[in-house]
């Protein structure tokens, strides 16, 4: 390589190497310790700062040097893959299914394992159910975690106070929760980007401060707990059931284990998962999928050709919702326990990023987004501390490799080949 | 004269102090081609954003002759606008640019195949009446995307067009909303002379073969002198003229606004020139 070239490296390294002076001298550089009359003085570690700043002087260096300015940018390569990956998305979602049917009976399948792929799922279904809010309608929601608290809620209460069982209580779940989107949707949906992300923020909030407070309902911070755990449609999972009543394992005249219900909440949550996806498959493709995406990239232009844009995001933030509350009971059947510590902001942050991740629109992106969030602190368990830092770290690096997420690719949901196909 | 379209009656749009159209009357007849033309400011956009249901006017009455009879633009809103048979386009294109050509084309008819789909119900489980429907609405987008050269870019995404494609996409989509009236913002603005002169073609066709009455405001005096049947002059949110061609071209109100108060001597020799070949032609 030229000399030449070294100059302005070094330059770059130096300014790098400024900054972080400047960042450790308060962090690492000085420390406040009890003086001998109890009051505190500062202690000053300076060569701290300087080890610091060598570190970055040559780290910086180091890099750019290796790098020569090649990588740490939009990778083309990873688009085509993109492309690939979303043409051929019929063949990677039927493999993907095949994998998630067969996995609780693959040889490494343990409790463990299962339990974290129900996790995957719920959020895949979770990120699904927000694609069309955010991905198609392009309507930024930060509070979507209300909606999902309202589903298990609804689920907890219907179960405590009507003795309703899961698939009884799934639909109203679903309704509720539609409901509280189409509630909150009406005066909001006038506001346009950032006010609106504001407000679902606060609509978020608002659902997990009733929950705490409204005592006589909700059970407050103390939250509800003995939720109606799922049966095999009516055969439940217990050692010895009621008098007059068959369980799983005697059903079908296996040795009762435990697991029997985790891999009955794995396929549950996988089946409404699959079903979500369907129904955003469909509806992508339906009138008021196009309108959606429309609307996403330009209202004015859909309210002159016609598109109520009311109604139209109206319709995106309830089915969006009902999705969320669908999850919901899920997620309260699966605990048999929840509180208003589940549905906090991270919540809705961690389904956002999942989407956002994924590639705004994208089905398999989603479930990529999903397990790589997922699993990410589930792998960095061991290293505690560090778990958050490994998590940012690797959004960081994400975001800057695919910018507009991981699968970024948009299929045309009709082409004129395909009519012209189809009438030969 | 032919039956009436469009009939503007004292059209006054206030914004605070600033008075951007001020009393408004004129016509537009079915089977015209009618240019709003006027200086930058005069108030032109304000005018299509009003019958469009963008602006409320502050004051008059818009009456259209929709498809189903007569309606009154200023009560409704915008969105219900395109259904009564009056279209629009934008002067800063708006396309949906992530979205394929056809796609654009199928978003225009989407009122009716909403219908067709059952609100969402029926086309979910995959109706024949729904499949159908959406065929033909494939179909309308083919036959406009043919009469305005872009058949060979349907599944290509519209933010993808040069500038000149985007801007007959934009009259596509608004022609596959079914309209009798279709009004145009500029339609020419930025496009080459070719361009031009296969836009004033498309126009002409529109008016003759497919009975769409057309309402377009543009600077090009040179494609409006040519395709214009009646032309509606304003100046400061005024009509200061209004007739065919031949009589706006020598009226001296008109000159003074383009031109100023000048001389005809005076003139800078290059609008000299421009005006003599608008005129002359």
């Amino acid at each position: 390589m030229a000399v030449g070239e070294l100059g302005p490296r070094v330059k770059d390294a130096g300014l790098a190497a400024l900054v972080a002076t400047a960042l450790l001298l308060p962090i690492l550089g000085m420390e406040t310790v009890p003086g001998p009359d109890g009051r505190l003085t500062l202690d000053f570690h300076l060569h701290l700062v300087a080890i610091g700043a060598l570190l970055v002087f040559a780290g910086r260096l180091a890099l750019s040097l290796l790098l020569h300015g090649r990588a740490l940018r939009p990778s083309g390569r990873a688009g085509a893959v993109a492309e690939f990956v979303s043409r051929h998305g019929t063949w990677f979602g039927l493999a993907g299914i095949a994998f998630a049917l067969a996995l609780p009976f693959l040889p490494f399948a343990s409790r463990y394992t299962i339990d974290v792929a129900t996790t995957i799922v719920i959020y895949v279904m979770l990120g699904w159910g927000l694609n069309i809010v955010v991905g198609l309608a392009g309507l930024l929601d930060l509070g979507y975690v209300a909606f999902y608290a309202v589903g298990a809620y609804s689920y907890a209460l219907f179960a405590q106070w009507f003795g309703l069982g899961f698939w009884a209580c799934l639909p109203i779940a679903g309704l509720l929760a539609a409901t509280a989107g189409v509630l909150l949707g009406f005066p909001v949906l006038r506001l346009r980007g950032d006010y609106l992300a504001i407000v679902t923020l606060g609509f978020g909030e608002i659902i997990r401060l009733v929950l705490i407070n409204w005592h006589e309902v909700t059970g407050g911070p103390n939250g509800i707990a003995d939720i109606p755990r799922p049966s095999f449609f009516g055969f439940p999972f217990t050692r010895s059931p009621a008098e007059g009543e068959t369980a799983f394992h005697e059903l079908f005249g296996l040795e009762f284990s435990t697991l029997h219900r985790v891999i009955f909440l794995y396929y549950l949550a996988l089946a409404l998962a699959l079903i979500t996806n369907l129904f955003v498959l469909r509806i992508r493709k339906l009138p008021i999928g196009r309108a959606w995406e429309a609307l996403r990239e330009d209202e004015i232009a859909c309210k002159a050709l016609g598109i109520n844009p009311t109604n139209t995001k109206l319709t995106a933030f309830a089915l969006g919702a009902m999705f969320g509350g669908f999850a919901g009971s899920f997620f309260a059947t699966r605990q048999g326990f929840i509180s208003p510590e589940s549905f906090t902001f991270i919540e809705s942050a961690i389904i956002l990023a999942i989407v956002v991740l994924g590639g705004m629109g994208s089905q398999i992106g989603v479930v990529l987004a999903a397990a790589v969030i997922v699993l990410l602190p589930e792998i960095g368990r061991e290293f505690e501390t560090y778990r958050m830092l490994i998590f940012g770290a690797a959004m960081v690096l994400i975001m800057i490799w695919r910018p507009r997420g991981l699968l970024a690719h948009r299929e045309p949901t009709l082409t004129l080949a395909a009519a012209r196909g189809g009438r030969r | 004269m032919s039956r009436p379209i469009l009939e503007v009656l004292h059209l006054t749009m206030r914004f605070g102090g600033l008075v951007a159209v001020d009393d408004l009357t004129f016509t537009a007849y079915a089977e015209d081609v009618t240019a709003i033309i006027g200086p930058n400011g005069a108030g032109k956009t304000t005018v299509f954003n009003c019958l469009t249901g963008f602006y409320r006017p502050t004051a008059g009455q818009l009456t259209f002759h929709g498809h189903e009879g007569p309606v009154l633009l200023e009560r409704l809103e915008g969105f219900r606008v395109p259904r009564h048979g009056l279209a629009r386009t934008f002067q800063n294109i708006r396309l949906f640019g992530g979205m394929s050509v056809l796609e654009n084309l199928v978003v225009a008819q989407h009122n009716e195949l909403m219908r067709a789909s059952g609100y969402t119900i029926l086309g979910l489980f995959g109706a024949a009446s729904y499949r159908r429907a959406e065929a033909e609405a494939v179909e309308r987008a083919r036959f406009w995307l043919e009469r305005t050269g872009l058949i060979e870019r349907a599944d290509q995404p519209a933010g993808s067009l040069p500038y000149g494609e985007q801007r007959k996409l934009e009259i596509a989509r608004a022609l596959c909303t079914g309209p009798k009236l279709l009004c145009l913002d500029e339609p020419a603005a930025g496009l080459n002379p070719r361009e031009t002169a296969e836009l004033g073609e498309l126009l002409l066709g529109l008016r003759d073969r497919h009975g769409v009455a057309v309402l377009l405001i543009e600077h090009d005096m040179s494609l409006v002198m040519r395709i214009a049947d009646h032309i509606v002059v304003l100046d400061y949110g005024r009509k200061i003229a209004d007739g065919p061609p031949e009589r706006i071209k020598r009226d001296p109100a008109v000159i003074k606004a383009y031109l100023g108060e000048t001389e005809e001597e005076e003139l800078p020799p290059e609008v000299a020139a421009d005006l003599a070949a608008s005129g002359g032609g």
